[in-house]
C-alpha cells in the first residue's frame, strides 16, 4: 500500500465488492484486514493507515466522479457511482465507438469493420 | 515579388486538391508506407506554408521588394504608426487573412492536443482502477471484457497497451505476440504525434479535401508500418490470423451496415475461390480498391489484409529516392520563394 493510486484501487475494489455505502472508518478497517491478509503489513512501515488518508483517497475518487457520498448522515457514507462492469462498458464503448477524435486518442489493433467484412475475414480464417 | 504570390497560390491549390487525390488513389504507398508517410507530411507542411505565404507576399507587395523588407515595413506600421496609405483594401485583407489562418492553425493544434490529452488522462485513470497488469509483457494491462480488443494509449512514460480477456482467450500465444509487437511499434515509432498533427490539420480546415485524405492515409499507413514490425518476429500467417480473429470478433462488426453494399461483392469473390488448394495464392479480389462510402478504418483493415495476402515488393530504391527528393523539393520550394528574393535583393 505505497501510493495513493494503489489505495484508490483498493478502496474502489472494496466499494464495488461491498454494495453498501461505507464510512471512511469502515473502509480503513477493511483495508487493514486485506493488507494483513496479503502479508503486506510491513509495506506500510508498520504504521496504521490513517482515516485522513482514506478520506483523501475518497475525495480524489469523488473528484474523478467515481464515488459519491450520502450528504444526510454523519460521518459521511461513501459508495461507488456505478458498478465495475458499467465502468468497463463505458471504457470499451469509448474504445470501440466511433467518436471522431478517437483515432487520435488511442490506436486500436483493428479499427471498426462492417458485418460483411467481418464475415469475409471469418471465411478467410477457415483457409489459413 | 508579385509573381511570387501567384506561384505560392498555385502551389497551395495544387497541394490542396489534385495532389492528395492522386496520392490517395495510388497503390504504391502500401508497398513503401514509410516513404508515403514522409510525402504526406511534406504535402501538409508545404500546403500550409504556401497558403499563408501567398497571402502574406501579396499583402506586403506595395511596401517591400521582398518578404523581409515587406515585414520590416509592416512592423513599422504596426509598432511605430508609420503611414499605411500604401496598402490598399485587398492588401490589408490578405494580410489579415494570413494572420488569422496562422493563428487558427496554431490554436487548433494546441486545442486538439489539450482535448486528446484530457481524454487520455481520463482513460488512464479508469484503467488504473479497472485493469490488472499483464503477466505476458511489460507496460501491458488486461481488462475484463468479452470482445477481443487490443489498443495502446500513448503517454510518454505512462504509455500502456491494453488487452481484453476476450482477446487473450481467442488468440494463440504467437498471435498474441504479433498483436503486442504491433502495438509496441505504434508506441516506439511515436505514431501518436502524427495522428495528433493530422487530426488537428483536419479539424482546422475540414472543408479542404487534402486534410481528410491525409488523415485517412496516415491512419492507414501507421497500421501498415506497425504490421511490418510485427512481421519481423512473427509469421505472416500468424498476423493475418490475429487480424481476422480480432476483426471478426463479437463486436468486430460494430460499424455494421455503413458499407454493406461493397462488402457483398467481396464475400462473393471469397466464396468463389475458397478452396483449400488455392491457399498459397489466396487473394481477396475487390478488396484492393474499395471506394465510395466506406469508412476510413474499414478500408484500413481491408488494405492491411490484402497487403499481407498478396505481398508486393518494396518500391525500388530509385523510386523511393525520387519521392524523397520530391518531399525535399516540396518543402524547399515555398521556403525559397519566400526567402530567396530577400537574400538576392
Amino acid at each position: 500500500m505505497a501510493s495513493l493510486g494503489e489505495l484508490e484501487r483498493a478502496v474502489m475494489d472494496l466499494l464495488w465488492a461491498g454494495h453498501e455505502p461505507a464510512t471512511a472508518n469502515t473502509l480503513r478497517d477493511r483495508l487493514a484486514t486485506t493488507t494483513e491478509a496479503n502479508g503486506d503489513a510491513a509495506g506500510h512501515e508498520g504504521k496504521e493507515l490513517a482515516v485522513t488518508t482514506v478520506l483523501t483517497v475518497l475525495s480524489r475518487l469523488e473528484k474523478k466522479g467515481l464515488v459519491e457520498r450520502e450528504r444526510g448522515t454523519r460521518p459521511h457514507r461513501y459508495q461507488a457511482v456505478s458498478s465495475r462492469e458499467d465502468h468497463t462498458a463505458e471504457l470499451m464503448h469509448e474504445v470501440l465507438g466511433s467518436a471522431p477524435d478517437r483515432e487520435a486518442v488511442l490506436a486500436r489493433f483493428i479499427g471498426s469493420v462492417t458485418d460483411t467484412e467481418a464475415e469475409t475475414l471469418r471465411k478467410l480464417l477457415g483457409h489459413i | 515579388m508579385f509573381w511570387t504570390s501567384y506561384l505560392l497560390a498555385v502551389l497551395a491549390i495544387v497541394l490542396a486538391w489534385p495532389v492528395p487525390i492522386l496520392l490517395s488513389r495510388a497503390s504504391w504507398p502500401a508497398r513503401s508506407p514509410f516513404t508515403a508517410m514522409l510525402l504526406w507530411q511534406a504535402i501538409a507542411l508545404a500546403g500550409g506554408l504556401s497558403m499563408i505565404g501567398a497571402m502574406l507576399v501579396y499583402g506586403l507587395e506595395p511596401i517591400g521588394d521582398n518578404l523581409i523588407s515587406g515585414l520590416r515595413g509592416l512592423a513599422g506600421m504596426v509598432l511605430f504608426n508609420a503611414p499605411t496609405t500604401a496598402l490598399g483594401f485587398w492588401h490589408l485583407f490578405a494580410l489579415s487573412a494570413a494572420a488569422l489562418l496562422t493563428a487558427h492553425l496554431v490554436f487548433t493544434l494546441l486545442l486538439t492536443y489539450y482535448k486528446i490529452e484530457r481524454q487520455r488522462r481520463r482513460h488512464r485513470e479508469l484503467l488504473a482502477l479497472l485493469a490488472a497488469p499483464s503477466a505476458a509483457a511489460a507496460r501491458t494491462v488486461v481488462i475484463s471484457h468479452d470482445s477481443p480488443v487490443a489498443y495502446c494509449l500513448p503517454g510518454g512514460a505512462r504509455s500502456v497497451t491494453v488487452l481484453s480477456d476476450g482477446l487473450m482467450a481467442a488468440l494463440e500465444p504467437a498471435e498474441l505476440r504479433a498483436v503486442l509487437s504491433h502495438e509496441n511499434a505504434h508506441l516506439n515509432q511515436r505514431h501518436h504525434l502524427l495522428l495528433w498533427a493530422f487530426a488537428a490539420w483536419r479539424q482546422a480546415l475540414p472543408w479542404l479535401p487534402t486534410t481528410r485524405l491525409a488523415q485517412e492515409a496516415v491512419n492507414s499507413l501507421i497500421e501498415m508500418l506497425a504490421d511490418d514490425v510485427a512481421l519481423k518476429t512473427e509469421s505472416k500467417a500468424t498476423l493475418i490470423k490475429a487480424i481476422a480473429i480480432v476483426a471478426s470478433g463479437p463486436t468486430g462488426g460494430m460499424a455494421g451496415g455503413m458499407a454493406g453494399g461493397m462488402g457483398a461483392g467481396m464475400a462473393g469473390s471469397m466464396a468463389a475461390d475458397a478452396t483449400p488448394s488455392t491457399h498459397p495464392s489466396l487473394t481477396l479480389d475487390g478488396l484492393e480498391a474499395p471506394t465510395g462510402a466506406v469508412s476510413g478504418s474499414a478500408r484500413t483493415t481491408i488494405s492491411r489484409v490484402s497487403r499481407l495476402l498478396s505481398p508486393q515488393p518494396q518500391l525500388p530504391a530509385a523510386a523511393r529516392g525520387m519521392v524523397l527528393a520530391g518531399c525535399a523539393l516540396l518543402l524547399a520550394l515555398p521556403t525559397a520563394l519566400l526567402i530567396v528574393p530577400g537574400l538576392l535583393g
